[in-house]
């Protein structure tokens, strides 16, 4: 029997005038799921968050949480609690008076205030620093503080909108498994919004991803990165995004355009895009079969080397593990069918039609599992 | 080489500091100094020079019953005024914050007595105050009262002027408190609305307490104010009647320019700088403390 989901949207929209952020937009989020909304700037999704948490109201649509319908209710009826980018602390107060400023408004005894303010100091490590003024502490610190705010207040719901953006690279992946072990542990529902795809993948049940009030796929990160639902999906996840090739007729199927000795699709799939992700590509000697291209640069990055290569009128980019120095050397691609994607001319999968398969190479060469794929 | 340097430096940072220590040395230390010298002397009559008489200017000035009058008619300028200008300017400053149809509109309108000179200002209340054709009086009359003679009543006409001094001040200390506001950032009320805080306890929890440096601010210059302005008074009473809306500084103009007791404007001049300097001690040693800074 399915669970009552937590929160509903229904077709829910915003518009301010005649700009419209939101259009259109449902989904549900099931008890302790963690959801992340994930998209470029401007796609809506801190307006949705907003108008979950009841500080915008939707202009169109149904938002239900449980059983009951909150859409015109206020924030603070709702029972949800919220961690903004900027933290919002109250500057004049201490960290102790920060977090337990919810249970003053809501009235909650003494007593019970110091026992649960003991209890989440403990949780977030922010003991040591009660009595200090926000401006005291440092920019994780005080993402803990927020956090803690959250917290104390025991709802169900807790809402996040780009917490990690202020902090420095280090710190980000320190607080990503932190969150991510909150609210595992006490079984929150998060809604997070964020623009960053490492913080999408690493800490998400589930990914929404937006583009201009839209949902373009709503699945796991596994889902979102494998099974791309359009072009967009495609190059949005991934780091270098995945490599997108129009494709134009050739004599057997469809080719990358300038490069008609090899057919790497059907027929159909013509004036739509090829898609195959930098990792997923092998780069092969000239002598080998392949798809014939040339390496025009490299970049090292440590761990491994992204070599830029041109075939036909484009340039791809493909992910080498280790340090290479391949510059300016003819070679040959290789790619799996399973690995490519192909995309329709608006951009949308191609669910009916797969990749043809390359030519095969006379010798078969594991390839070593891709490294870091979401690192910085 | 490195002490030429240095001193080459300290050189530089003296030359920093002359044009405004020139000016500050001009106007303002030097008449301080020597109005303070000339409250301890009695001038010569007929060429003999200055007597030199230590305190007894001050202890005929505490002598004077006018003088006690119009300090405490100073007093009660500044209770009267202070408190309710500054409420008046914040209770303005919230509504003209808030989502408004016409708040431009109703910002200049609040703002609007500031850029009248004070005498222009004065000048219009006279005719709200006038005892026959004044606007009070007709409405009253209109009402079936009695007219008020606003500034000819010594039990009135100190409440007239503070009224006067209000209307023109509030709007001022207004766009203080107006760009304080605007300074607090809109998520801290979004984190309370969160948590179901009510208007009330989120203005005194939080907006409040962060207003406190504004508060400060306005405070310090309504005091300097209820001493420093008395341009209106020129028009409206020149100090009358009876001394009835006299303060310490037109008083001070007074005896300098109308009794030619250069002397006695010295010494009060002086008891005034006095109290001010106790004031803004009071306000640096105690208020900042408790006052948070961002």
């Amino acid at each position: 029997m399915p669970q009552q989901p937590q929160i509903r949207l229904q077709s829910v929209s915003k518009h301010w005038g005649a700009t419209t952020a939101v259009k259109d937009l449902s989904f549900d989020i099931q008890p302790g799921q963690f959801v992340i909304l994930l998209g470029p700037s401007g796609c809506g999704k801190s307006t949705t968050l907003r108008m979950i948490a009841g500080l915008e109201e939707a202009s169109g649509g149904e938002i239900h949480m449980g059983e009951r319908d909150v859409t015109r209710l206020p924030p603070g009826d709702r029972g949800l609690s919220m961690v903004f980018q900027s933290y919002a602390l109250f500057p004049h107060l201490s960290v102790a008076d920060n977090i337990v400023f919810g249970l003053r408004s809501r009235k909650v005894a003494k007593a019970e205030q110091r026992e649960r303010l003991a209890k989440v100091a403990e949780l977030v490590d922010l003991t040591d620093y009660l009595n200090r003024k926000p401006a005291q502490l440092s920019g994780g610190q005080r993402q803990r503080v927020a956090l803690a705010r959250a917290i104390i207040s025991e709802h169900p719901i807790c809402l996040m909108d780009e917490p990690l953006s202020n902090l420095d690279a280090r710190l980000r992946s320190d607080m990503r498994r932190e969150i991510k072990a909150l609210q595992s542990r006490l079984n929150m529902t998060v809604v997070y919004v964020t623009h960053d795809q490492v913080e999408a993948m690493s800490m998400g049940d589930r990914v929404i991803l937006m583009q201009q009030g839209h949902i373009v796929q709503d699945g796991t990160p596994d889902e979102l990165y494998n099974q791309p639902a359009s072009a967009f999906a495609a190059s949005f996840i991934g780091s270098p995004a995945m490599n997108l090739l129009p494709l134009v007729l050739g004599e057997q199927g469809a080719v990358i355009e300038g490069e008609p000795t090899t057919p790497v699709a059907p027929m159909e799939a013509a004036g739509g895009q090829l898609g195959v992700r930098p990792e997923d590509i092998e780069l092969r000697p000239a002598s080998e079969a392949g798809i014939p291209a040339q390496v025009l640069s490299d970049e090292y990055l440590g761990a491994d080397t992204i070599a830029h290569v041109a075939v036909g009128n484009h340039t791809v980019r493909v992910r080498l593990s280790g340090k290479q120095a391949l510059s300016g050397k003819p070679c040959k691609l290789y790619w799996t069918p399973d690995s490519a994607h192909l995309f329709d001319q608006q951009g949308l999968r191609q669910q009916a039609l797969a990749p043809l398969a390359l030519p095969a190479s006379h010798r078969s060469v594991p390839r070593p599992p891709a490294v870091g794929s979401f690192q910085h | 080489m490195n002490l030429n340097a240095h001193r080459t430096m300290q050189l530089y940072g003296a030359l920093l500091l002359l044009p405004a220590a020139l000016l500050l040395t001009a106007f303002a230390y030097l008449p301080t100094v020597t109005t303070v010298i000339n409250s301890l002397f009695l001038p010569g009559f007929r060429g003999e020079p200055a007597a030199f008489v230590g305190l007894d200017n001050y202890r005929v000035l505490m002598d004077d019953p006018t003088f006690w009058k119009v300090a405490r008619n100073n007093l009660l300028y500044a209770l009267g005024t202070v408190p309710t200008s500054m409420a008046l300017a914040l209770g303005m400053a919230l509504l003209v914050n808030a989502r408004l149809p016409g708040r431009g509109l109703v910002r200049m309108a609040y703002f609007t007595p500031t850029i009248l000179p004070m005498i222009a200002a004065a000048n219009i209340w006279m005719f709200f105050y006038a005892p026959q054709i004044g606007l009070f009086n007709k409405l009253l009359g209109a009402l079936g009262f009695a007219g008020v003679n606003w500034l000819g009543d010594p039990g009135v006409a100190l409440g007239s002027v503070i009224v006067m001094s209000v209307w023109k001040e509030a709007g001022f200390f207004m766009i203080f408190y107006l760009a304080a506001l605007q300074a607090i950032p809109p998520e801290l009320k979004e984190a309370a609305d969160l948590e179901g805080t009510s208007r009330r306890s989120f203005f005194w929890r939080v907006t409040f307490p962060l207003l406190m440096p504004t508060t400060l601010f306005v405070l310090i210059n309504a005091l300097i104010n209820a001493v420093r302005v008395v341009d209106h008074l020129f028009i409206l009473t020149k100090g009358g009647p009876n001394n009835a809306t006299n303060l310490l500084l037109y008083y001070v103009y007074e005896n300098a320019f109308s009794f030619f007791d250069r002397t006695m404007a010295a010494t009060i001049t002086v008891v005034i700088l006095l109290v001010l300097a106790v004031v803004a001690t009071l306000k640096f040693t105690i208020l900042d403390r408790r006052t948070h800074y961002q």
